[in-house]
């Protein structure tokens, strides 16, 4: 099962044919996912070759979904045009995209997201400012690197991309059904909750690691939400004890605005609703064993 | 990146919000000329990115061009809740106020939108309107596609229930406003006091605006708006170079990839320092993936360059990235800063997991550099980082 990307996805790459575009698809390709196609308007009817896999570009996600029936699309498309990319997989009504791009203005990512709301939500938006999702063994969907661990019955979802690689090296024993990394700026389109509804519903996950960062309230509100509907365990960690209020610490959303947004916060609020958080991220993976194994 | 309220009035008079005029200057002896030309008489305003500076006394009328210099003297280099003013703004006096409103539009990032916030009780602190007196703040969401016209204007003036008379002036400065927050990419633009004077104009007296560092490649005049002589040198040193640094005031220094991965550093190592005499993270850097020789030479640069700094921990979980290219950077790194005269005697922990790790390890073994210390879990290599940090 796993949630939102599996070995029957069929992925096209929105800026494929750029240099980041070009490594990542040769990685996703290595890790089995099934990519099916690029997308670029001006090279579109010719293809790139990933080590003997022909890979066409189209000139559009329309022509390239009705050409081969993807369904997913990453993109890596610069900030300046990322906008225009997303609203176009949107139009598409492709049914997910996964926006990897760092460095989006935060009105061109408020406008993409109320644009796709205008839509009825047809596209599900991952990021951006992610590292993309991964189901291992089936499928990759980004730049999280497909060697770390192996198919499994954790669920994870993160605003951090490195912290996602950590904990998955912690427990990559177990191994992972999916893990998702959902960004970290201040909009973003699949939040905390929505990965953990899908987890909660996913027969082949057991337990859920969830990881977050200081700035907004989204952990908080993942936490009412686990109280009200996750009846499978978690596990939580929280990143930027030590941050300085008013600060942005290396994400665009991670920032503590006066006292709202601390880390403390957010771990206070998982706590209340049952989860256990680790004050590390080894000290998270000790937790997340002694769950498995009780 | 905040503003000065200089710099907000300025982008608000580019877009056609109401302000008065006024002019920043940083010697008393220019506010004589600056309040001539306002006509012999002006209002002396500190400028410092805090609120309460009138409370402070950092806002002072000046009856003549003599008494703004004197207040000028008075308010230059006075401290303002930890602010020092190196500028003040000559301005305007306001013709007699009849009443201060309250208007701003802001990011809600938990609703993904952003949000119109008008109230009639405007001139006091908004959290604190917001808090005692919830029903006289009006909170309306805006459409990032449709924005605000002067229809959806008037729906806002309508929810806060501005007074008749002025209804029609509010909704057009919400519109003027709104092009501001748009053309500018704010994250927040708020006028306050928004003031009715006795002609029964309304004019934006005060303001705030936060814009937003991912739109600089489409905002060309940003970069000049910058506050170069607040910044922390060594903040302003790391962002010459393109690394995300921010300065914090301990003394392990830290490098790592990943910002996610960078805090949670910090946090490891404060708790380290727990039993290591209370040392702390010296600061935040993010190098990013791919971390090359010269972008690691460039990060310990800054950090070694930092005389808080007592030992340093080099925290790297290479995901895309592969460990034996982020020792040899570190390596490489320590040649170059010999090579450029730096006398390095900083010890350094170095933490190397996934991608080719044992390749990294063992080129840093090899390399057997007297400052360089391997501990191969992030919680012993924080553990040894604030142990020599405290030792130091």
């Amino acid at each position: 099962m796993a949630i939102f990307l599996t070995k029957d996805s069929k992925v096209i790459v929105q800026g494929m044919t750029g240099a980041t575009g070009m490594k990542h698809t040769k990685l996703m390709l290595g890790d089995g996912t099934n990519i099916v196609g690029g997308v670029n308007p001006r090279k579109a009817g010719t293809s790139v070759d990933f080590d003997g896999t022909e890979v066409p570009v189209f000139g559009t996600v329309a022509e390239a979904m009705e050409k081969t029936g993807a369904n997913v699309s990453v993109l890596f498309v610069p900030p300046a045009f990322a906008k225009a990319a997303v609203v176009e997989a949107i139009d598409a009504e492709i049914p997910l995209a996964v926006v990897i791009t760092e460095g989006i203005a935060v009105h061109d990512s408020a406008a993409f997201w109320a644009y796709a709301k205008s839509k009825g939500n047809k596209t599900r938006i991952i990021g951006p400012n992610c590292p993309g999702l991964i189901t291992p063994g089936q499928s990759n969907a980004g730049i999280i690197p497909g060697d770390i661990t192996k198919p499994g019955r954790i669920g994870l979802v993160s605003k951090s991309g490195t912290l996602t690689y950590q904990m998955m090296y912690e427990l990559r024993d177990i191994g992972f059904s999916s893990a998702v990394g959902i960004g970290g700026d201040p909009v973003i389109g699949t939040t905390h909750i929505d990965a953990l509804e899908a987890f909660q519903a996913d027969p082949d996950t057991d337990l859920i690691v969830m990881i977050g960062e200081i700035g907004g309230d989204a952990e908080e509100r993942a936490a009412d939400y686990i109280k009200a509907n996750v009846t499978k365990p978690v596990v939580g960690y929280v990143a930027g004890f030590t941050a300085p209020e008013g600060k942005t610490m290396g994400h665009a959303g991670a920032i503590v605005s006066g006292s709202s947004g601390t880390a403390q916060a957010k771990k206070e609020a998982l706590e209340a609703a049952g989860v256990k958080v680790g004050k590390t991220p080894s000290e998270t993976a000790r937790l997340a064993r002694q769950v498995l194994g009780g | 990146m905040d503003l000065f309220e200089y710099q907000a009035r300025d982008l608000f008079a580019k877009h056609g919000v109401p302000v008065l005029a006024g002019e920043v200057i940083d010697t008393p002896e220019a506010a004589r000329e600056a309040t001539e030309r306002l006509g012999g008489k002006s209002v002396v305003k500190a400028q410092v990115k805090v609120g309460g500076r009138g409370k402070a006394g950092g806002v002072k009328l000046a009856a003549t061009p003599d008494e703004a210099v004197a207040r000028a003297t008075d308010i230059l280099g006075m401290d303002i809740k930890g602010h020092t003013v190196h500028k003040v703004m000559i301005a305007e006096t306001a013709p007699e106020i009849a009443e201060e409103y309250y208007v701003s539009y802001l990011l809600d990032r938990t609703n993904r939108t952003f949000l119109a916030m008008a109230s009639v009780a405007g001139g006091m602190d908004i959290e604190e309107v917001a808090a005692t007196t919830p029903e006289k703040l009006a909170k309306v969401p805006v459409d990032a596609n449709e924005g605000v016209s002067i229809e959806k204007a008037r729906e806002i003036v309508a929810q806060a229930q501005f007074p008749a008379e002025v209804a029609e002036k509010v909704a057009e400065v919400l519109v003027t406003l709104w092009k501001t927050f748009i053309a500018e990419d704010a994250l927040l633009v708020e006028v306050n006091p928004l003031a009715k004077v006795a002609s029964g104009d309304v004019l934006a007296l005060d303001g705030k605006v936060s814009l937003d560092a991912n739109a600089e490649f489409r905002q060309a005049e940003h970069a000049a708006l910058e506050d170069k002589d607040a910044a922390n040198p060594l903040e302003a040193a790391a962002k010459a170079k393109g690394l995300n640094y921010v300065k914090l005031d301990g003394q392990v220094g830290i490098i790592g990839n990943g910002a996610g991965l960078v805090m949670s550093t910090l946090d490891v190592v404060a708790y380290a320092g727990e039993n290591h005499g209370g040392v702390k993270p010296a600061n935040f850097l993010d190098i990013g993936g791919g971390a090359s020789a010269e972008v690691m030479a460039n990060g310990l640069e800054i950090i070694l360059g930092d005389p808080d700094v007592k030992s340093v921990f080099v925290n790297v979980f290479g995901g895309i990235t592969a460990c034996d290219e982020v020792a040899k950077g570190i390596v490489q790194a320590l040649e170059l800063l010999k090579s450029k005269g730096e006398d390095v005697t900083k010890p350094l922990v170095v933490r190397l997991d996934g991608n080719n790790a044992e390749l990294g390890r063992k080129i840093l073994s090899d390399a057997n550099h007297p400052l360089v210390q391997r501990v191969d879990t992030m919680d012993g290599a924080a553990d040894k980082a604030a142990e020599l940090a405290a030792a130091k």
